[in-house]
């Protein structure tokens, strides 16, 4: 038990480490990458069957007692988010086999990779808010080195960009930290949630909640926090994009979908109406900004903005149906977004750019890339029968139900305008002809399996969340669940004595 | 800037002097201040003396192993050192356990010093990378 | 002295603001220096200043001494330290390599990735413009 709940930092530190030791030789590396992603991701997966639905496994690091020592805490949701990100890892690892620059290696482009893994797998697991911030740091630091790791004009000056707006974030948050311990005299979850609604100063508490709300904000891209992301993702390599879109920006959606249901949830009234509109706004000025764009690099990141506003509905409007929503959207887009990352890069290999204006014919060329384009731009756009009609479904619906019709209202029509950005991709790189025809270089066999075949299991995947939703739904409504029942979390991180003694305090 | 003689000649000294101390200073951590995180930044403080007399490329090769490599080593050494809490099966990663070999003294060893030495590791390969870096443009 | 160190960390603040807000880079990170500094003061202030003594328990005593310091916002200041110290070499390196490959520490210069891109022959007649591959 406490093996398994320690293997998802064990498993990506152990890799990191083993790679860069191996620093000399590329494909040894390679190797162990791969064999250390899978076996993230097997361990991820065995732990969401452990926790699934019961209550959260609590691990106290050096057996030092809850409150006081550094606890790892893992429910339903943070199993989910861990048992995604191995699997992203495990495609994105592969994928990295399919690209032939071997000076990446050299550079510890895989050390980095697993690092970066290391910090999001802490920052899912932990259950303490210093803590959380550490993990922030290290993801920080190693995505600071993914960024620049070719060492490019454009990902040299990105990577300022994203350097200086993201440092001020996370001094925000240990600013935030520093008030809060200031205010209750503990920074474990748990005992925060137990102690922040008895704080007199109710004051104080919502300064430090939006100053916290700004940190995570940036981390995650909300509007109007996400200028770094445009400006930087568009110039990072392929492999290292993906692993960017599907992991980093949700790492700050999960800090603040955790922190504004166990710590603040109780002051909906305040958080609420802020969260609802920060998410429309978010959802409205992505898709405004991928509308204008012609790159197929900028499209998509300026989607993932896009649709971090549907996941901050379910913590926006704090309902069983919208959290469980936000957590399959979730789920949805980091399996369907990095794919379209992936693909982008596919497109870059077969078609030689990734600028509209250059690009043809891929469709006839490569009927195959476009069929497995389609997969995830519809599910994305929110098309029945794929991964994202459910997601937006639960969402709206949510919406609906809450009697936000203005939320709901905007979530559909920037469904609508996110099928245009997938169609624009779609006429100018597959459908219309070549405009300059060069010849193709074929990939070699290596390449081609490297390419395609993380591609094609995740479109697999996203057809099955697509078409047998039963499972999937019915884990984010659990999760949904434990994110709402605090006293259970409570009880699992600080004991029962203390959870008892909550009831009698507080009514 | 051409190092003098004398720095250049005393450097292999003063980098023996730096790790001596470095090993003090990490081992007389456990009960006193001290530790792996500040040996380790004065052993990286006697490879950069040793680098800036004698240039990168003889650092490195004094070193051996890549600073990378020494940091990943340091890693694993950190990591493992959490490992033997497994033994006990309720027992969460990093529990420490101690081990008291009677030579003489009793010798307070344990998972605690593995774990600084991992930390000294750490930031020895990770401090000299930084400074490899910049001693190279 | 609360008080005090409170003003200071206010101080600390604004200078460092004012820094990041410069367009000259080695001032920002400069004011990134400040700001991680401020965050520090802040998290030790909230620990409570006043008892002095080192919070260690005596041998045979079960408990800390009364007028033992809290060790834990030192804990604290002492892990970001660390990791602002990383982050600070980092950004350091960064802009170096910055200036060797852009030629300048001027943020109004650092307009590349923000050009718009190159729209379809259709939309705006195609420029020839060199792609940074």
């Amino acid at each position: 038990m406490q093996p398994l709940l320690a293997s998802p930092l064990l498993i990506p530190l152990a890799t990191a480490a083993m790679t860069a030791l191996l620093w000399s030789r590329p494909v040894a590396q390679r190797v162990a990458s791969v064999a250390g992603a899978a076996a993230l991701s097997i361990a991820t997966i065995l732990l969401l069957l452990e926790v699934a639905g019961g209550p959260p496994l609590v691990g106290r690091m050096g057996n030092w007692p809850a409150p006081f020592g550094i606890v790892l805490v893992v429910d339903t949701f943070s199993a989910i988010m861990l048992a995604i990100a191995g699997l992203k890892a495990l495609a994105v690892a592969v994928y990295i086999l399919g690209s032939g620059r071997a000076s990446r290696d050299r550079r510890g482009l895989h050390p980095l990779f697993h690092g970066l893994l290391f910090g999001v797998c802490g920052a899912f697991a932990t259950g303490d808010l210093f803590n959380l911030y550490v993990w922030f740091e290290v993801m920080l630091i190693a995505s600071f080195g993914l960024l620049v790791l070719d060492g490019t004009r454009d990902q040299v000056e990105g990577g300022i960009k994203y350097v200086a707006l993201n440092l001020i974030g996370t001094s925000f948050f240990l600013i935030a930290v520093g008030l809060l311990y200031g205010l209750t005299g503990t920074l474990n979850l748990a005992d925060l949630a137990r102690t922040v609604p008895t704080v007199g100063n109710q004051g104080a508490v919502a300064a430090i909640g939006l100053l916290i709300l700004v940190a995570f904000g940036a981390k995650a891209a909300v509007f109007p926090l996400f200028s770094w992301l445009p400006a930087a993702y568009h110039t990072a390599s392929m492999p290292v994009a993906a692993i960017f879109a599907a992991l980093l920006t949700k790492v700050g959606v999960y800090a603040i979908i955790r922190v504004f249901t166990l710590v603040f949830g109780y002051d909906t009234g305040f958080f609420g109406p802020m969260l609802t509109v920060v998410a429309m706004a978010t959802m409205v000025t992505g898709v405004l900004g991928a509308a204008a764009h012609y790159d197929v690099r900028r499209i998509l990141s300026f989607h993932i903005i896009s649709q971090i506003g549907y996941m901050l509905v379910g913590v926006a409007l704090m309902t069983p149906l919208a959290l469980a929503g936000s957590i399959l959207y979730i789920v949805h887009h980091i399996v369907v977004k990095a794919n379209l990352f992936l693909i982008a890069g596919a497109i870059k290999r077969e078609g030689g750019s990734f600028a509209l204006g250059r690009l043809g014919g891929l469709w006839a060329a490569k009927p195959l890339l476009g069929l497995m384009f389609l997969i995830p731009a519809l599910s994305l756009a929110g098309l029945p029968p794929l991964s994202g009609f459910w997601g937006k479904l639960a969402v709206i619906r949510a919406g609906l139900e809450a009697e936000a019709w203005l939320l709901a209202g905007v979530a559909l029509i920037v469904g609508l305008l996110t099928l245009f950005s997938m169609v624009k991709i779609w006429n100018e790189a597959f459908w219309k002809p070549q405009p300059n025809p060069h010849p193709v270089i074929p990939l070699g066999r290596m390449a081609r399996f490297g390419t395609y075949a993380p591609i094609a299991v995740l479109c697999v995947l996203t057809m099955t969340i697509g078409l047998w939703t039963e499972p999937f739904a019915a884990l984010s409504v659990a999760a949904a669940e434990g994110l709402l029942d605090h006293d259970a979390y409570i009880a699992a991180v600080l004991g029962p004595v203390q959870a008892a003694t909550l009831t009698e305090t507080t009514p | 800037m051409k190092p003098t003689l004398i720095l250049r000649s005393s450097s292999a000294l003063l980098l023996w002097c730096l790790v001596a101390v470095s090993v003090y200073v990490l081992l007389r951590g456990h009960n006193a201040p001290g530790g792996g995180f500040i040996g380790g930044l004065i052993a990286a403080a006697g490879v950069a003396v040793y680098a800036v007399s004698r240039g990168r490329a003889a650092a490195l090769r004094m070193l051996r192993l890549h600073p990378a490599a020494l940091c990943g080593l340091g890693l694993l050494v950190a990591a493992a050192s959490g490992l033997p809490a497994f033994l006990d099966s309720a027992a969460a990663y990093l529990t420490h356990r101690w081990w008291f070999p009677d030579v003489g003294i009793q010798l307070p060893l344990g998972t605690p010093l593995l774990f600084d030495l991992g930390v000294y590791l750490t930031v020895l390969g990770t401090v000299t990378a930084m400074f490899l870096s910049l001693v190279e443009k | 002295m609360e008080i005090a160190v409170a003003l200071a960390t206010g101080i600390v603040t604004g200078c460092s603001v004012y820094l990041v807000l410069s367009r000259h880079l080695i001032r920002v990170a400069i004011g990134f220096v400040l700001f991680s500094t401020a965050a520090n003061i802040a998290i030790f202030l909230s620990g409570r200043l006043g008892p002095m003594a080192p919070p260690v328990v005596e041998a045979g005593a079960g408990a800390l001494a009364a007028d033992a310091a809290n060790p834990l916002p030192q804990a604290l200041v002492l892990t970001a330290i660390v990791i602002g110290f990383g982050l600070v070499a980092f950004t350091l390196v960064l802009l170096l390599k910055g200036f060797i490959r852009l030629g300048t520490v001027d943020a109004d210069d650092l307009r590349e990735t923000d050009r718009p891109d190159n729209a379809p022959a259709a939309v705006r007649p195609a420029e020839p413009r060199r792609e940074a591959a």
